[in-house]
Parts: C-alpha cells; sequence; structure tokens
C-alpha cells in the first residue's frame, strides 16, 4: 500500500461549491481519486459535480464513509474546519490554503492532541500542493500528469519546485511512490520528519527525495532521524542560497531568524546526517538516479 | 509586518507595560512645545523608523533644553538614515519620537517569539540588555534564560516571576517585573504578533521597570482580523517596489543584483535565484507571481520587474501545471504588448504542453532567448549579461 493515501481512499471536498473547491475536485476527480462528496455548510441536500454536498463533516463521515478530506475554505475559516475534520473521524486532512494565521495552526495541534495515536488525523499543510500516490489517487492540486508511477518518495515544502523535480525524475524515466507537499508555513501539519518516517516503513518507496528551503528546523530534524532510524537512501535539496536574512522569500515559513536556518548550514547539517545533496535545483532527478543506482 | 517604537510602547502600555513619558511629533516647532509638556530637565529625541541600532547612527539624541530638542528634531526629520539592518539606501525619518531621559540603574534584555521547534511562544531574557540579541548570544550566552508559554492556556505568574527571579531582580520589585513579562506575552497572544522585543528593559534609579525601546512585529496572515494592527503600517519604512508588490499581490522582495526575475511558486523562485548565483550573476529580486502564474499577473511582474533600474537581464522561469505553457506564453506574449522591455529576456517553460508553449513564443514577435533547463536558463541570463 501506498503511503498516507490508497487507491480507494473516500475522499471529501470541504469548501466543495467554491470555485476552488469546485475545480480542483473535478481535477481530483478526473485523474481517478474517489471523490465521494463534500461539505459547505448551508448546502446539505444538494447535489454538486454528481456527488451529495453536507452541512458538516460528521454528517458527511457517516453517510459516505470517509477517511481523507482536503480543505479549499479561506484562511479565516481554515482552523476551524480542520478541527472539526479531526473530530468527525478524518484520518487524513490536507489544507491547500495560503494565509492561516501562526496562533491558529498551534491551536490546531494543540486541539489534536485530545486524540489517541491511533485516532489521531494527520494534517498535510496549510500553503501545500496536496499529496499524490501516482496512478491511485491525487489528493491535492499538482498536475497529475507529470508523475510517473515508481518508487521513489518526495517530500517538498514548495508547489512548484516540487513539479519541477516530478518533471526531472520523469525525463528520466524514473517515477514516484507517493508526493507530498507539506506546504511553505512556520507552522505545519506534518513535518518533514512525520513523512519520512512514514516512507520508511512503506515497501513500495526505494529512496526518498527530501526538498526544503531556508527557514525553521525541521529538514535538519528528518535527517537526524534518517541517520538514527533510516536504512532507505535521503537525497535533499534545500533552497534559498541567496536569500538576505529576516526576509521572507514568499513562504511564510522561509526566513533565515537563526543560526542553522539558512541554506548553506542546513546543507552542511544534512551532509552530517549522511543526506546525498542534490548540489543544485537542475540536477535534483539525476542526483537520486546516482543514487538509486548505487542500492 | 513591523511597527515603529513609538506604536509598540502605545501597545505594550495598554498591557499594563511601564514606558517613560513622551509622544510623537512631526516639526521641530512641535517638539520644542511637547518637550515642556512632557516636563523634567532632560529628553531623547528618537528618529522612527523600522530598524534597531538606531543610537550607532546617529538616530538618537539627549537633549537638555526645549530648544535642543526643537534643534536635534529638526536635524533628524526628513533624513535618511543608515543602520546596519537597512541597507546602504537608508529609512527616511518622518517621526520624531521624544521621551523624558532615564536614569538607568540597570539595563535587561527581554524578546519573545515563536519557537518552531516546540511550536510554542518562547521568552528569551538576559541581564545584559542594550546590546543585540545575537550578540548576548555570542558573548554572554550563560546570561541567556528562557521560558516556553503554551499557547492553549497563555503565560503562567511562576513563568514570569521564575523569569524575573531568574535576571536577578531584587524581591521588591518582582511583581511589577513579573506583571511587565505577562503584559509582554499577552500583547504577543492577543494581537498576533511574531516578536515583541524590549531592549533594553531597563531598572531605574527611582526603582521603576521601564521599557526603554520596544518593537514587535505581527503575522501577515493575521492582519484580517486585527483592524488597528493594520492601520499601525507606514508604507513610507518599505521599498517603493515591495509595496507595488503587495498592492497587487506579488510576493517580492528586492534585492541588490542585476538579473531580475519573474518565477511562479515561492520555492521555485528560490532555486532559480540559486541557479543565477552559482552560474556567477545576482539576482536583483525575488519574485513569485504564484503558482498560477496568470497573465494579470504576469502583466504586473514585468511592469514591477521595469521599474527596477539595476535590472540589466530578466528571466522569467514558469513551471505550468494544471494553467499549462500554452496559456502562460500567451499571457506573456500579451503582456510585451503592452509593455517594452530594453534588456535581454531569456525565458524557460517546463511543465505541461512545453512544446506548445514555446512554439507560441517563437511565433510572436516577441525578441527573447529561450532556455529548456533551470540550469540553461541561469547560465543564458548571466551570459546576455556579459554582452
Amino acid at each position: 500500500m501506498a503511503v498516507i493515501i490508497e487507491k480507494n481512499t473516500k475522499i471529501l471536498v470541504q469548501g466543495f461549491t467554491g470555485k476552488m473547491g469546485t475545480f480542483h475536485a473535478e481535477e481530483m476527480i478526473k485523474y481517478g481519486s474517489n471523490v465521494v462528496g463534500g461539505v459547505t455548510p448551508g448546502k446539505g441536500g444538494q447535489k454538486h459535480l454528481d456527488k451529495p454536498v453536507f452541512n458538516t463533516v460528521k454528517d458527511a463521515v457517516n453517510n459516505t464513509g470517509a477517511t481523507a478530506s482536503i480543505l479549499f475554505v479561506p484562511p479565516a475559516f481554515a482552523a476551524d474546519s480542520a478541527m472539526e475534520a479531526a473530530d468527525a473521524g478524518i484520518k487524513t486532512c490536507v489544507a491547500i490554503v495560503d494565509g492561516i494565521p501562526s496562533h491558529d495552526m498551534i491551536k490546531i495541534k494543540r486541539y489534536m492532541r485530545r486524540y489517541s495515536r491511533n485516532e489521531k488525523m494527520t494534517l498535510v499543510g496549510p500553503n501545500c500542493a496536496g499529496i499524490i500516490s501516482p496512478g491511485k489517487s491525487m489528493l491535492g492540486i499538482m498536475p497529475g500528469h507529470i508523475y510517473k508511477e515508481g518508487r521513489v518518495g518526495i517530500i517538498s515544502r514548495s508547489g512548484t519546485l516540487g513539479y519541477e523535480a516530478a518533471q526531472q525524475l520523469k525525463n528520466l524515466d524514473i517515477g514516484i511512490s507517493t508526493s507530498v507537499g507539506i506546504g511553505g508555513d512556520p507552522i505545519n501539519g506534518s513535518s518533514f520528519r512525520d513523512i519520512i518516517e512514514k516512507f520508511e516503513t512503506d515497501d513500495e518507496t526505494d529512496a526518498v527525495l527530501m526538498i526544503g528551503e531556508i527557514g525553521g528546523p525541521q529538514e535538519v530534524a528528518a535527517g537526524e532521524f534518517a541517520k538514527e532510524n533510516m536504512k532507505k537512501p535521503v537525497i535533499g535539496y534545500i533552497a534559498g542560497l541567496t536569500a538576505p536574512k529576516g526576509r521572507v522569500m514568499g513562504h511564510a515559513g522561509a526566513i533565515v531568524s537563526a543560526y542553522g536556518e539558512s541554506a548553506v548550514e542546513k546543507v552542511e547539517m544534512l551532509k552530517e546526517c549522511g543526506v546525498t545533496i542534490s548540489k543544485n535545483p537542475s540536477v535534483m532527478g539525476e542526483t537520486v538516479k546516482l543514487v538509486l543506482n548505487k542500492i | 509586518m513591523d511597527i515603529h517604537e513609538y506604536q509598540a510602547k502605545e501597545i505594550l502600555s495598554s498591557f499594563g507595560v511601564t514606558i517613560p513619558r513622551g509622544g510623537i511629533v512631526y516639526s521641530p516647532e512641535t517638539a520644542e512645545n511637547k518637550a515642556r509638556e512632557i516636563g523634567g530637565s532632560k529628553w531623547v529625541v528618537k528618529a522612527q523608523i523600522h530598524s534597531g541600532a538606531r543610537g550607532k547612527a546617529g538616530g538618537v539624541i539627549v537633549c537638555n533644553s526645549p530648544l535642543e530638542v526643537a534643534q536635534a528634531t529638526d536635524k533628524l526629520l526628513g533624513k535618511k538614515l543608515v543602520t546596519n539592518q537597512t541597507g546602504p539606501e537608508g529609512k527616511i525619518v518622518n517621526r520624531i519620537y521624544i521621551e523624558e531621559a532615564t536614569d538607568i540603574e540597570k539595563e535587561l534584555y527581554l524578546g519573545l517569539v515563536f519557537d518552531r521547534s516546540s511550536e510554542s511562544i518562547m521568552v528569551v531574557a538576559s541581564t545584559e540588555g542594550g546590546m543585540s540579541v545575537e550578540e548576548i548570544a555570542k558573548e554572554k550566552p550563560k546570561s541567556i534564560i528562557r521560558s516556553k508559554i503554551e499557547v492553549a492556556v497563555g503565560i503562567q505568574s511562576f513563568q514570569a516571576r521564575e523569569l524575573a527571579f531568574g535576571l536577578g531582580i531584587e524581591p521588591e520589585l518582582i511583581r511589577r517585573a513579573s506583571e511587565t513579562i505577562v503584559g509582554c506575552a499577552k500583547a504577543f497572544s492577543e494581537l498576533d504578533a511574531t516578536m515583541v522585543e524590549v531592549n533594553p528593559l531597563v531598572i531605574s534609579k527611582q526603582k521603576q521597570i521601564l521599557a526603554l525601546d520596544c518593537k514587535m512585529s505581527f503575522d501577515n496572515n493575521a492582519m484580517f482580523r486585527r483592524d488597528k494592527v493594520s492601520e499601525l503600517r507606514d508604507k513610507t519604512q518599505e521599498d517603493d517596489k515591495e509595496v507595488y508588490a503587495s498592492d497587487r499581490g506579488l510576493n517580492y522582495v528586492s534585492l541588490d543584483g542585476n538579473i531580475g526575475n519573474i518565477i511562479n511558486g515561492a520555492g521555485l523562485a528560490m532555486a532559480s535565484m540559486d541557479m543565477i548565483k552559482l552560474a556567477g550573476g545576482e539576482p536583483a529580486n525575488f519574485l513569485d507571481v504564484g503558482g498560477g502564474a496568470t497573465p494579470e499577473k504576469i502583466v504586473k511582474a514585468f511592469r514591477l520587474i521595469t521599474m527596477d533600474k539595476k535590472v540589466k537581464v530578466i528571466l522569467v522561469n514558469i513551471f505550468a501545471g494544471i494553467n499549462r505553457c500554452d496559456w502562460v506564453a500567451e499571457g506573456i506574449v500579451q503582456a510585451l504588448e503592452k509593455i517594452e522591455i530594453k534588456v535581454p529576456l531569456v525565458i524557460r517553460l517546463a511543465g505541461t504542453n512545453v512544446e506548445k508553449g514555446n512554439k507560441i513564443l517563437q511565433d510572436s514577435k516577441l525578441k527573447y532567448i529561450e532556455a529548456n533547463t533551470l540550469e540553461d536558463a541561469a547560465n543564458k541570463a548571466v551570459a546576455a549579461l556579459k554582452k
């Protein structure tokens, strides 16, 4: 089985009837994802894209048996929607939305502490491209056709840089088991370490490409985890060599504010953890290929 | 979003932090009156710009009469102050804060930031106030004490007390010190701040605990629910091009190089800048037009980049997914019918329908250099610069 989502994972779209929700729900359905319905408070009972609309996530889960959801809810209401999903028993929730306040993200994470490890929802994002397991299911907004089916796992903070990597791999005839966009915000639902741990136990993944950037401690935390616990090789790239200190580079989380957060420092620390570094973003695919050839 | 010292002081004061008496002025005439109104015999005239290290740059002047206050205000108003944080172009002084001088006995440091490892608010304090926190960490690391605030319940009195005792504050001042720390923490939590810094926090000879210099930054993502904080934004303290960009929904950061960039996605933008650097060039900016790279955004991006006189080459790198390269190419062609580009233009498209996209560009009247990979694009941009 793939990590996080499977071919038949039942998916709900929160913010289903909005413009974004509608567009990307259609794309997911076209890709073959098992979208079973959606939630828009006040529009329960209607049909949208031939699927039922529900007022609450609980109603939707009770009627469809959905275990995953994707959020297309405006930032001001996103935290509430994510907590609603967690409370309704959703197992995987992807928050696409960009612009959730950091205080709200912390609140969501504290709220989820009420659930035991087995009952706890995996939140991916916000400000991310979502999850794709090529040939199986897409719970995200990526262009599905650039992802070839295969055995490399990708974790990326950036959306488009993740696409760039998928394309480079495809051009080299290398496929992907699952690609997870964890998002560009300073506080996110799942970290590199959370996802890399899932890849280590995934029997469909041989190696992991980790695409990080400046800011925060997460890439190095994942590198340290890999050093201690992983048998599978990890390849890394860190964007933001030229980023000045103290400036936000597009992503709210892409800011160097402390030691160890610059690209150069992260690369050095990842090397010490045994991560193979892609020397520039143009050779992420080739670097993965070199590593795969050694397995 | 950053705010001025006097604004941070007003906010913290409303949360129970004591600040020296003072007021804001915009002219030398009002400065003299303001000094009289404040009273006392010694004043500090402080230039209000969005930067620390103002003292070293001549932005803080101690005065002994209201006349001197007026003269100092006159000297600073309208001036561009260059500090080690502003960059060589400096920041303009439009507002002056006049404050009664404080008899300092001891200078302390108090700062609150988001700690991304523990995903909580971290309070950092030190007995070595007056230096930057980086300097303290380097020179007096042992003086630093920390306390983590659990966001769900907020700061607890014992945490504030522990910090106050940790700073060696005498018993009769512990209550005021604790209230000051609690006030800063509440302001942080209740206003969606990302940073609160009181440096120095002083104990005066009159045994008062005073916030002598304050800084606050806020979460841009939370401004939709912080109307009063949003109103404090001072666009004169930001780069003109960055203001132009933020007003138009573009993510832009002005840099020192001469290769202008138009890219979709923050990560890809940083990666493209890295490639420029590795190819021997220097990026003039960071610019993310958003994952979708809509034609409207591309027009705005070209207008913005052509405003920058440093730019000698423009590099466009778009990874089109759902939005398809042919559609993006049409957007670029349309944009350049409206905007004249006088410098070499390198365009790299990738992703869905890349052949169609490149064909549209080739068939247009556009003068440009086609590139295939990230590396190719950066090399061609640097080569175009040398011609």
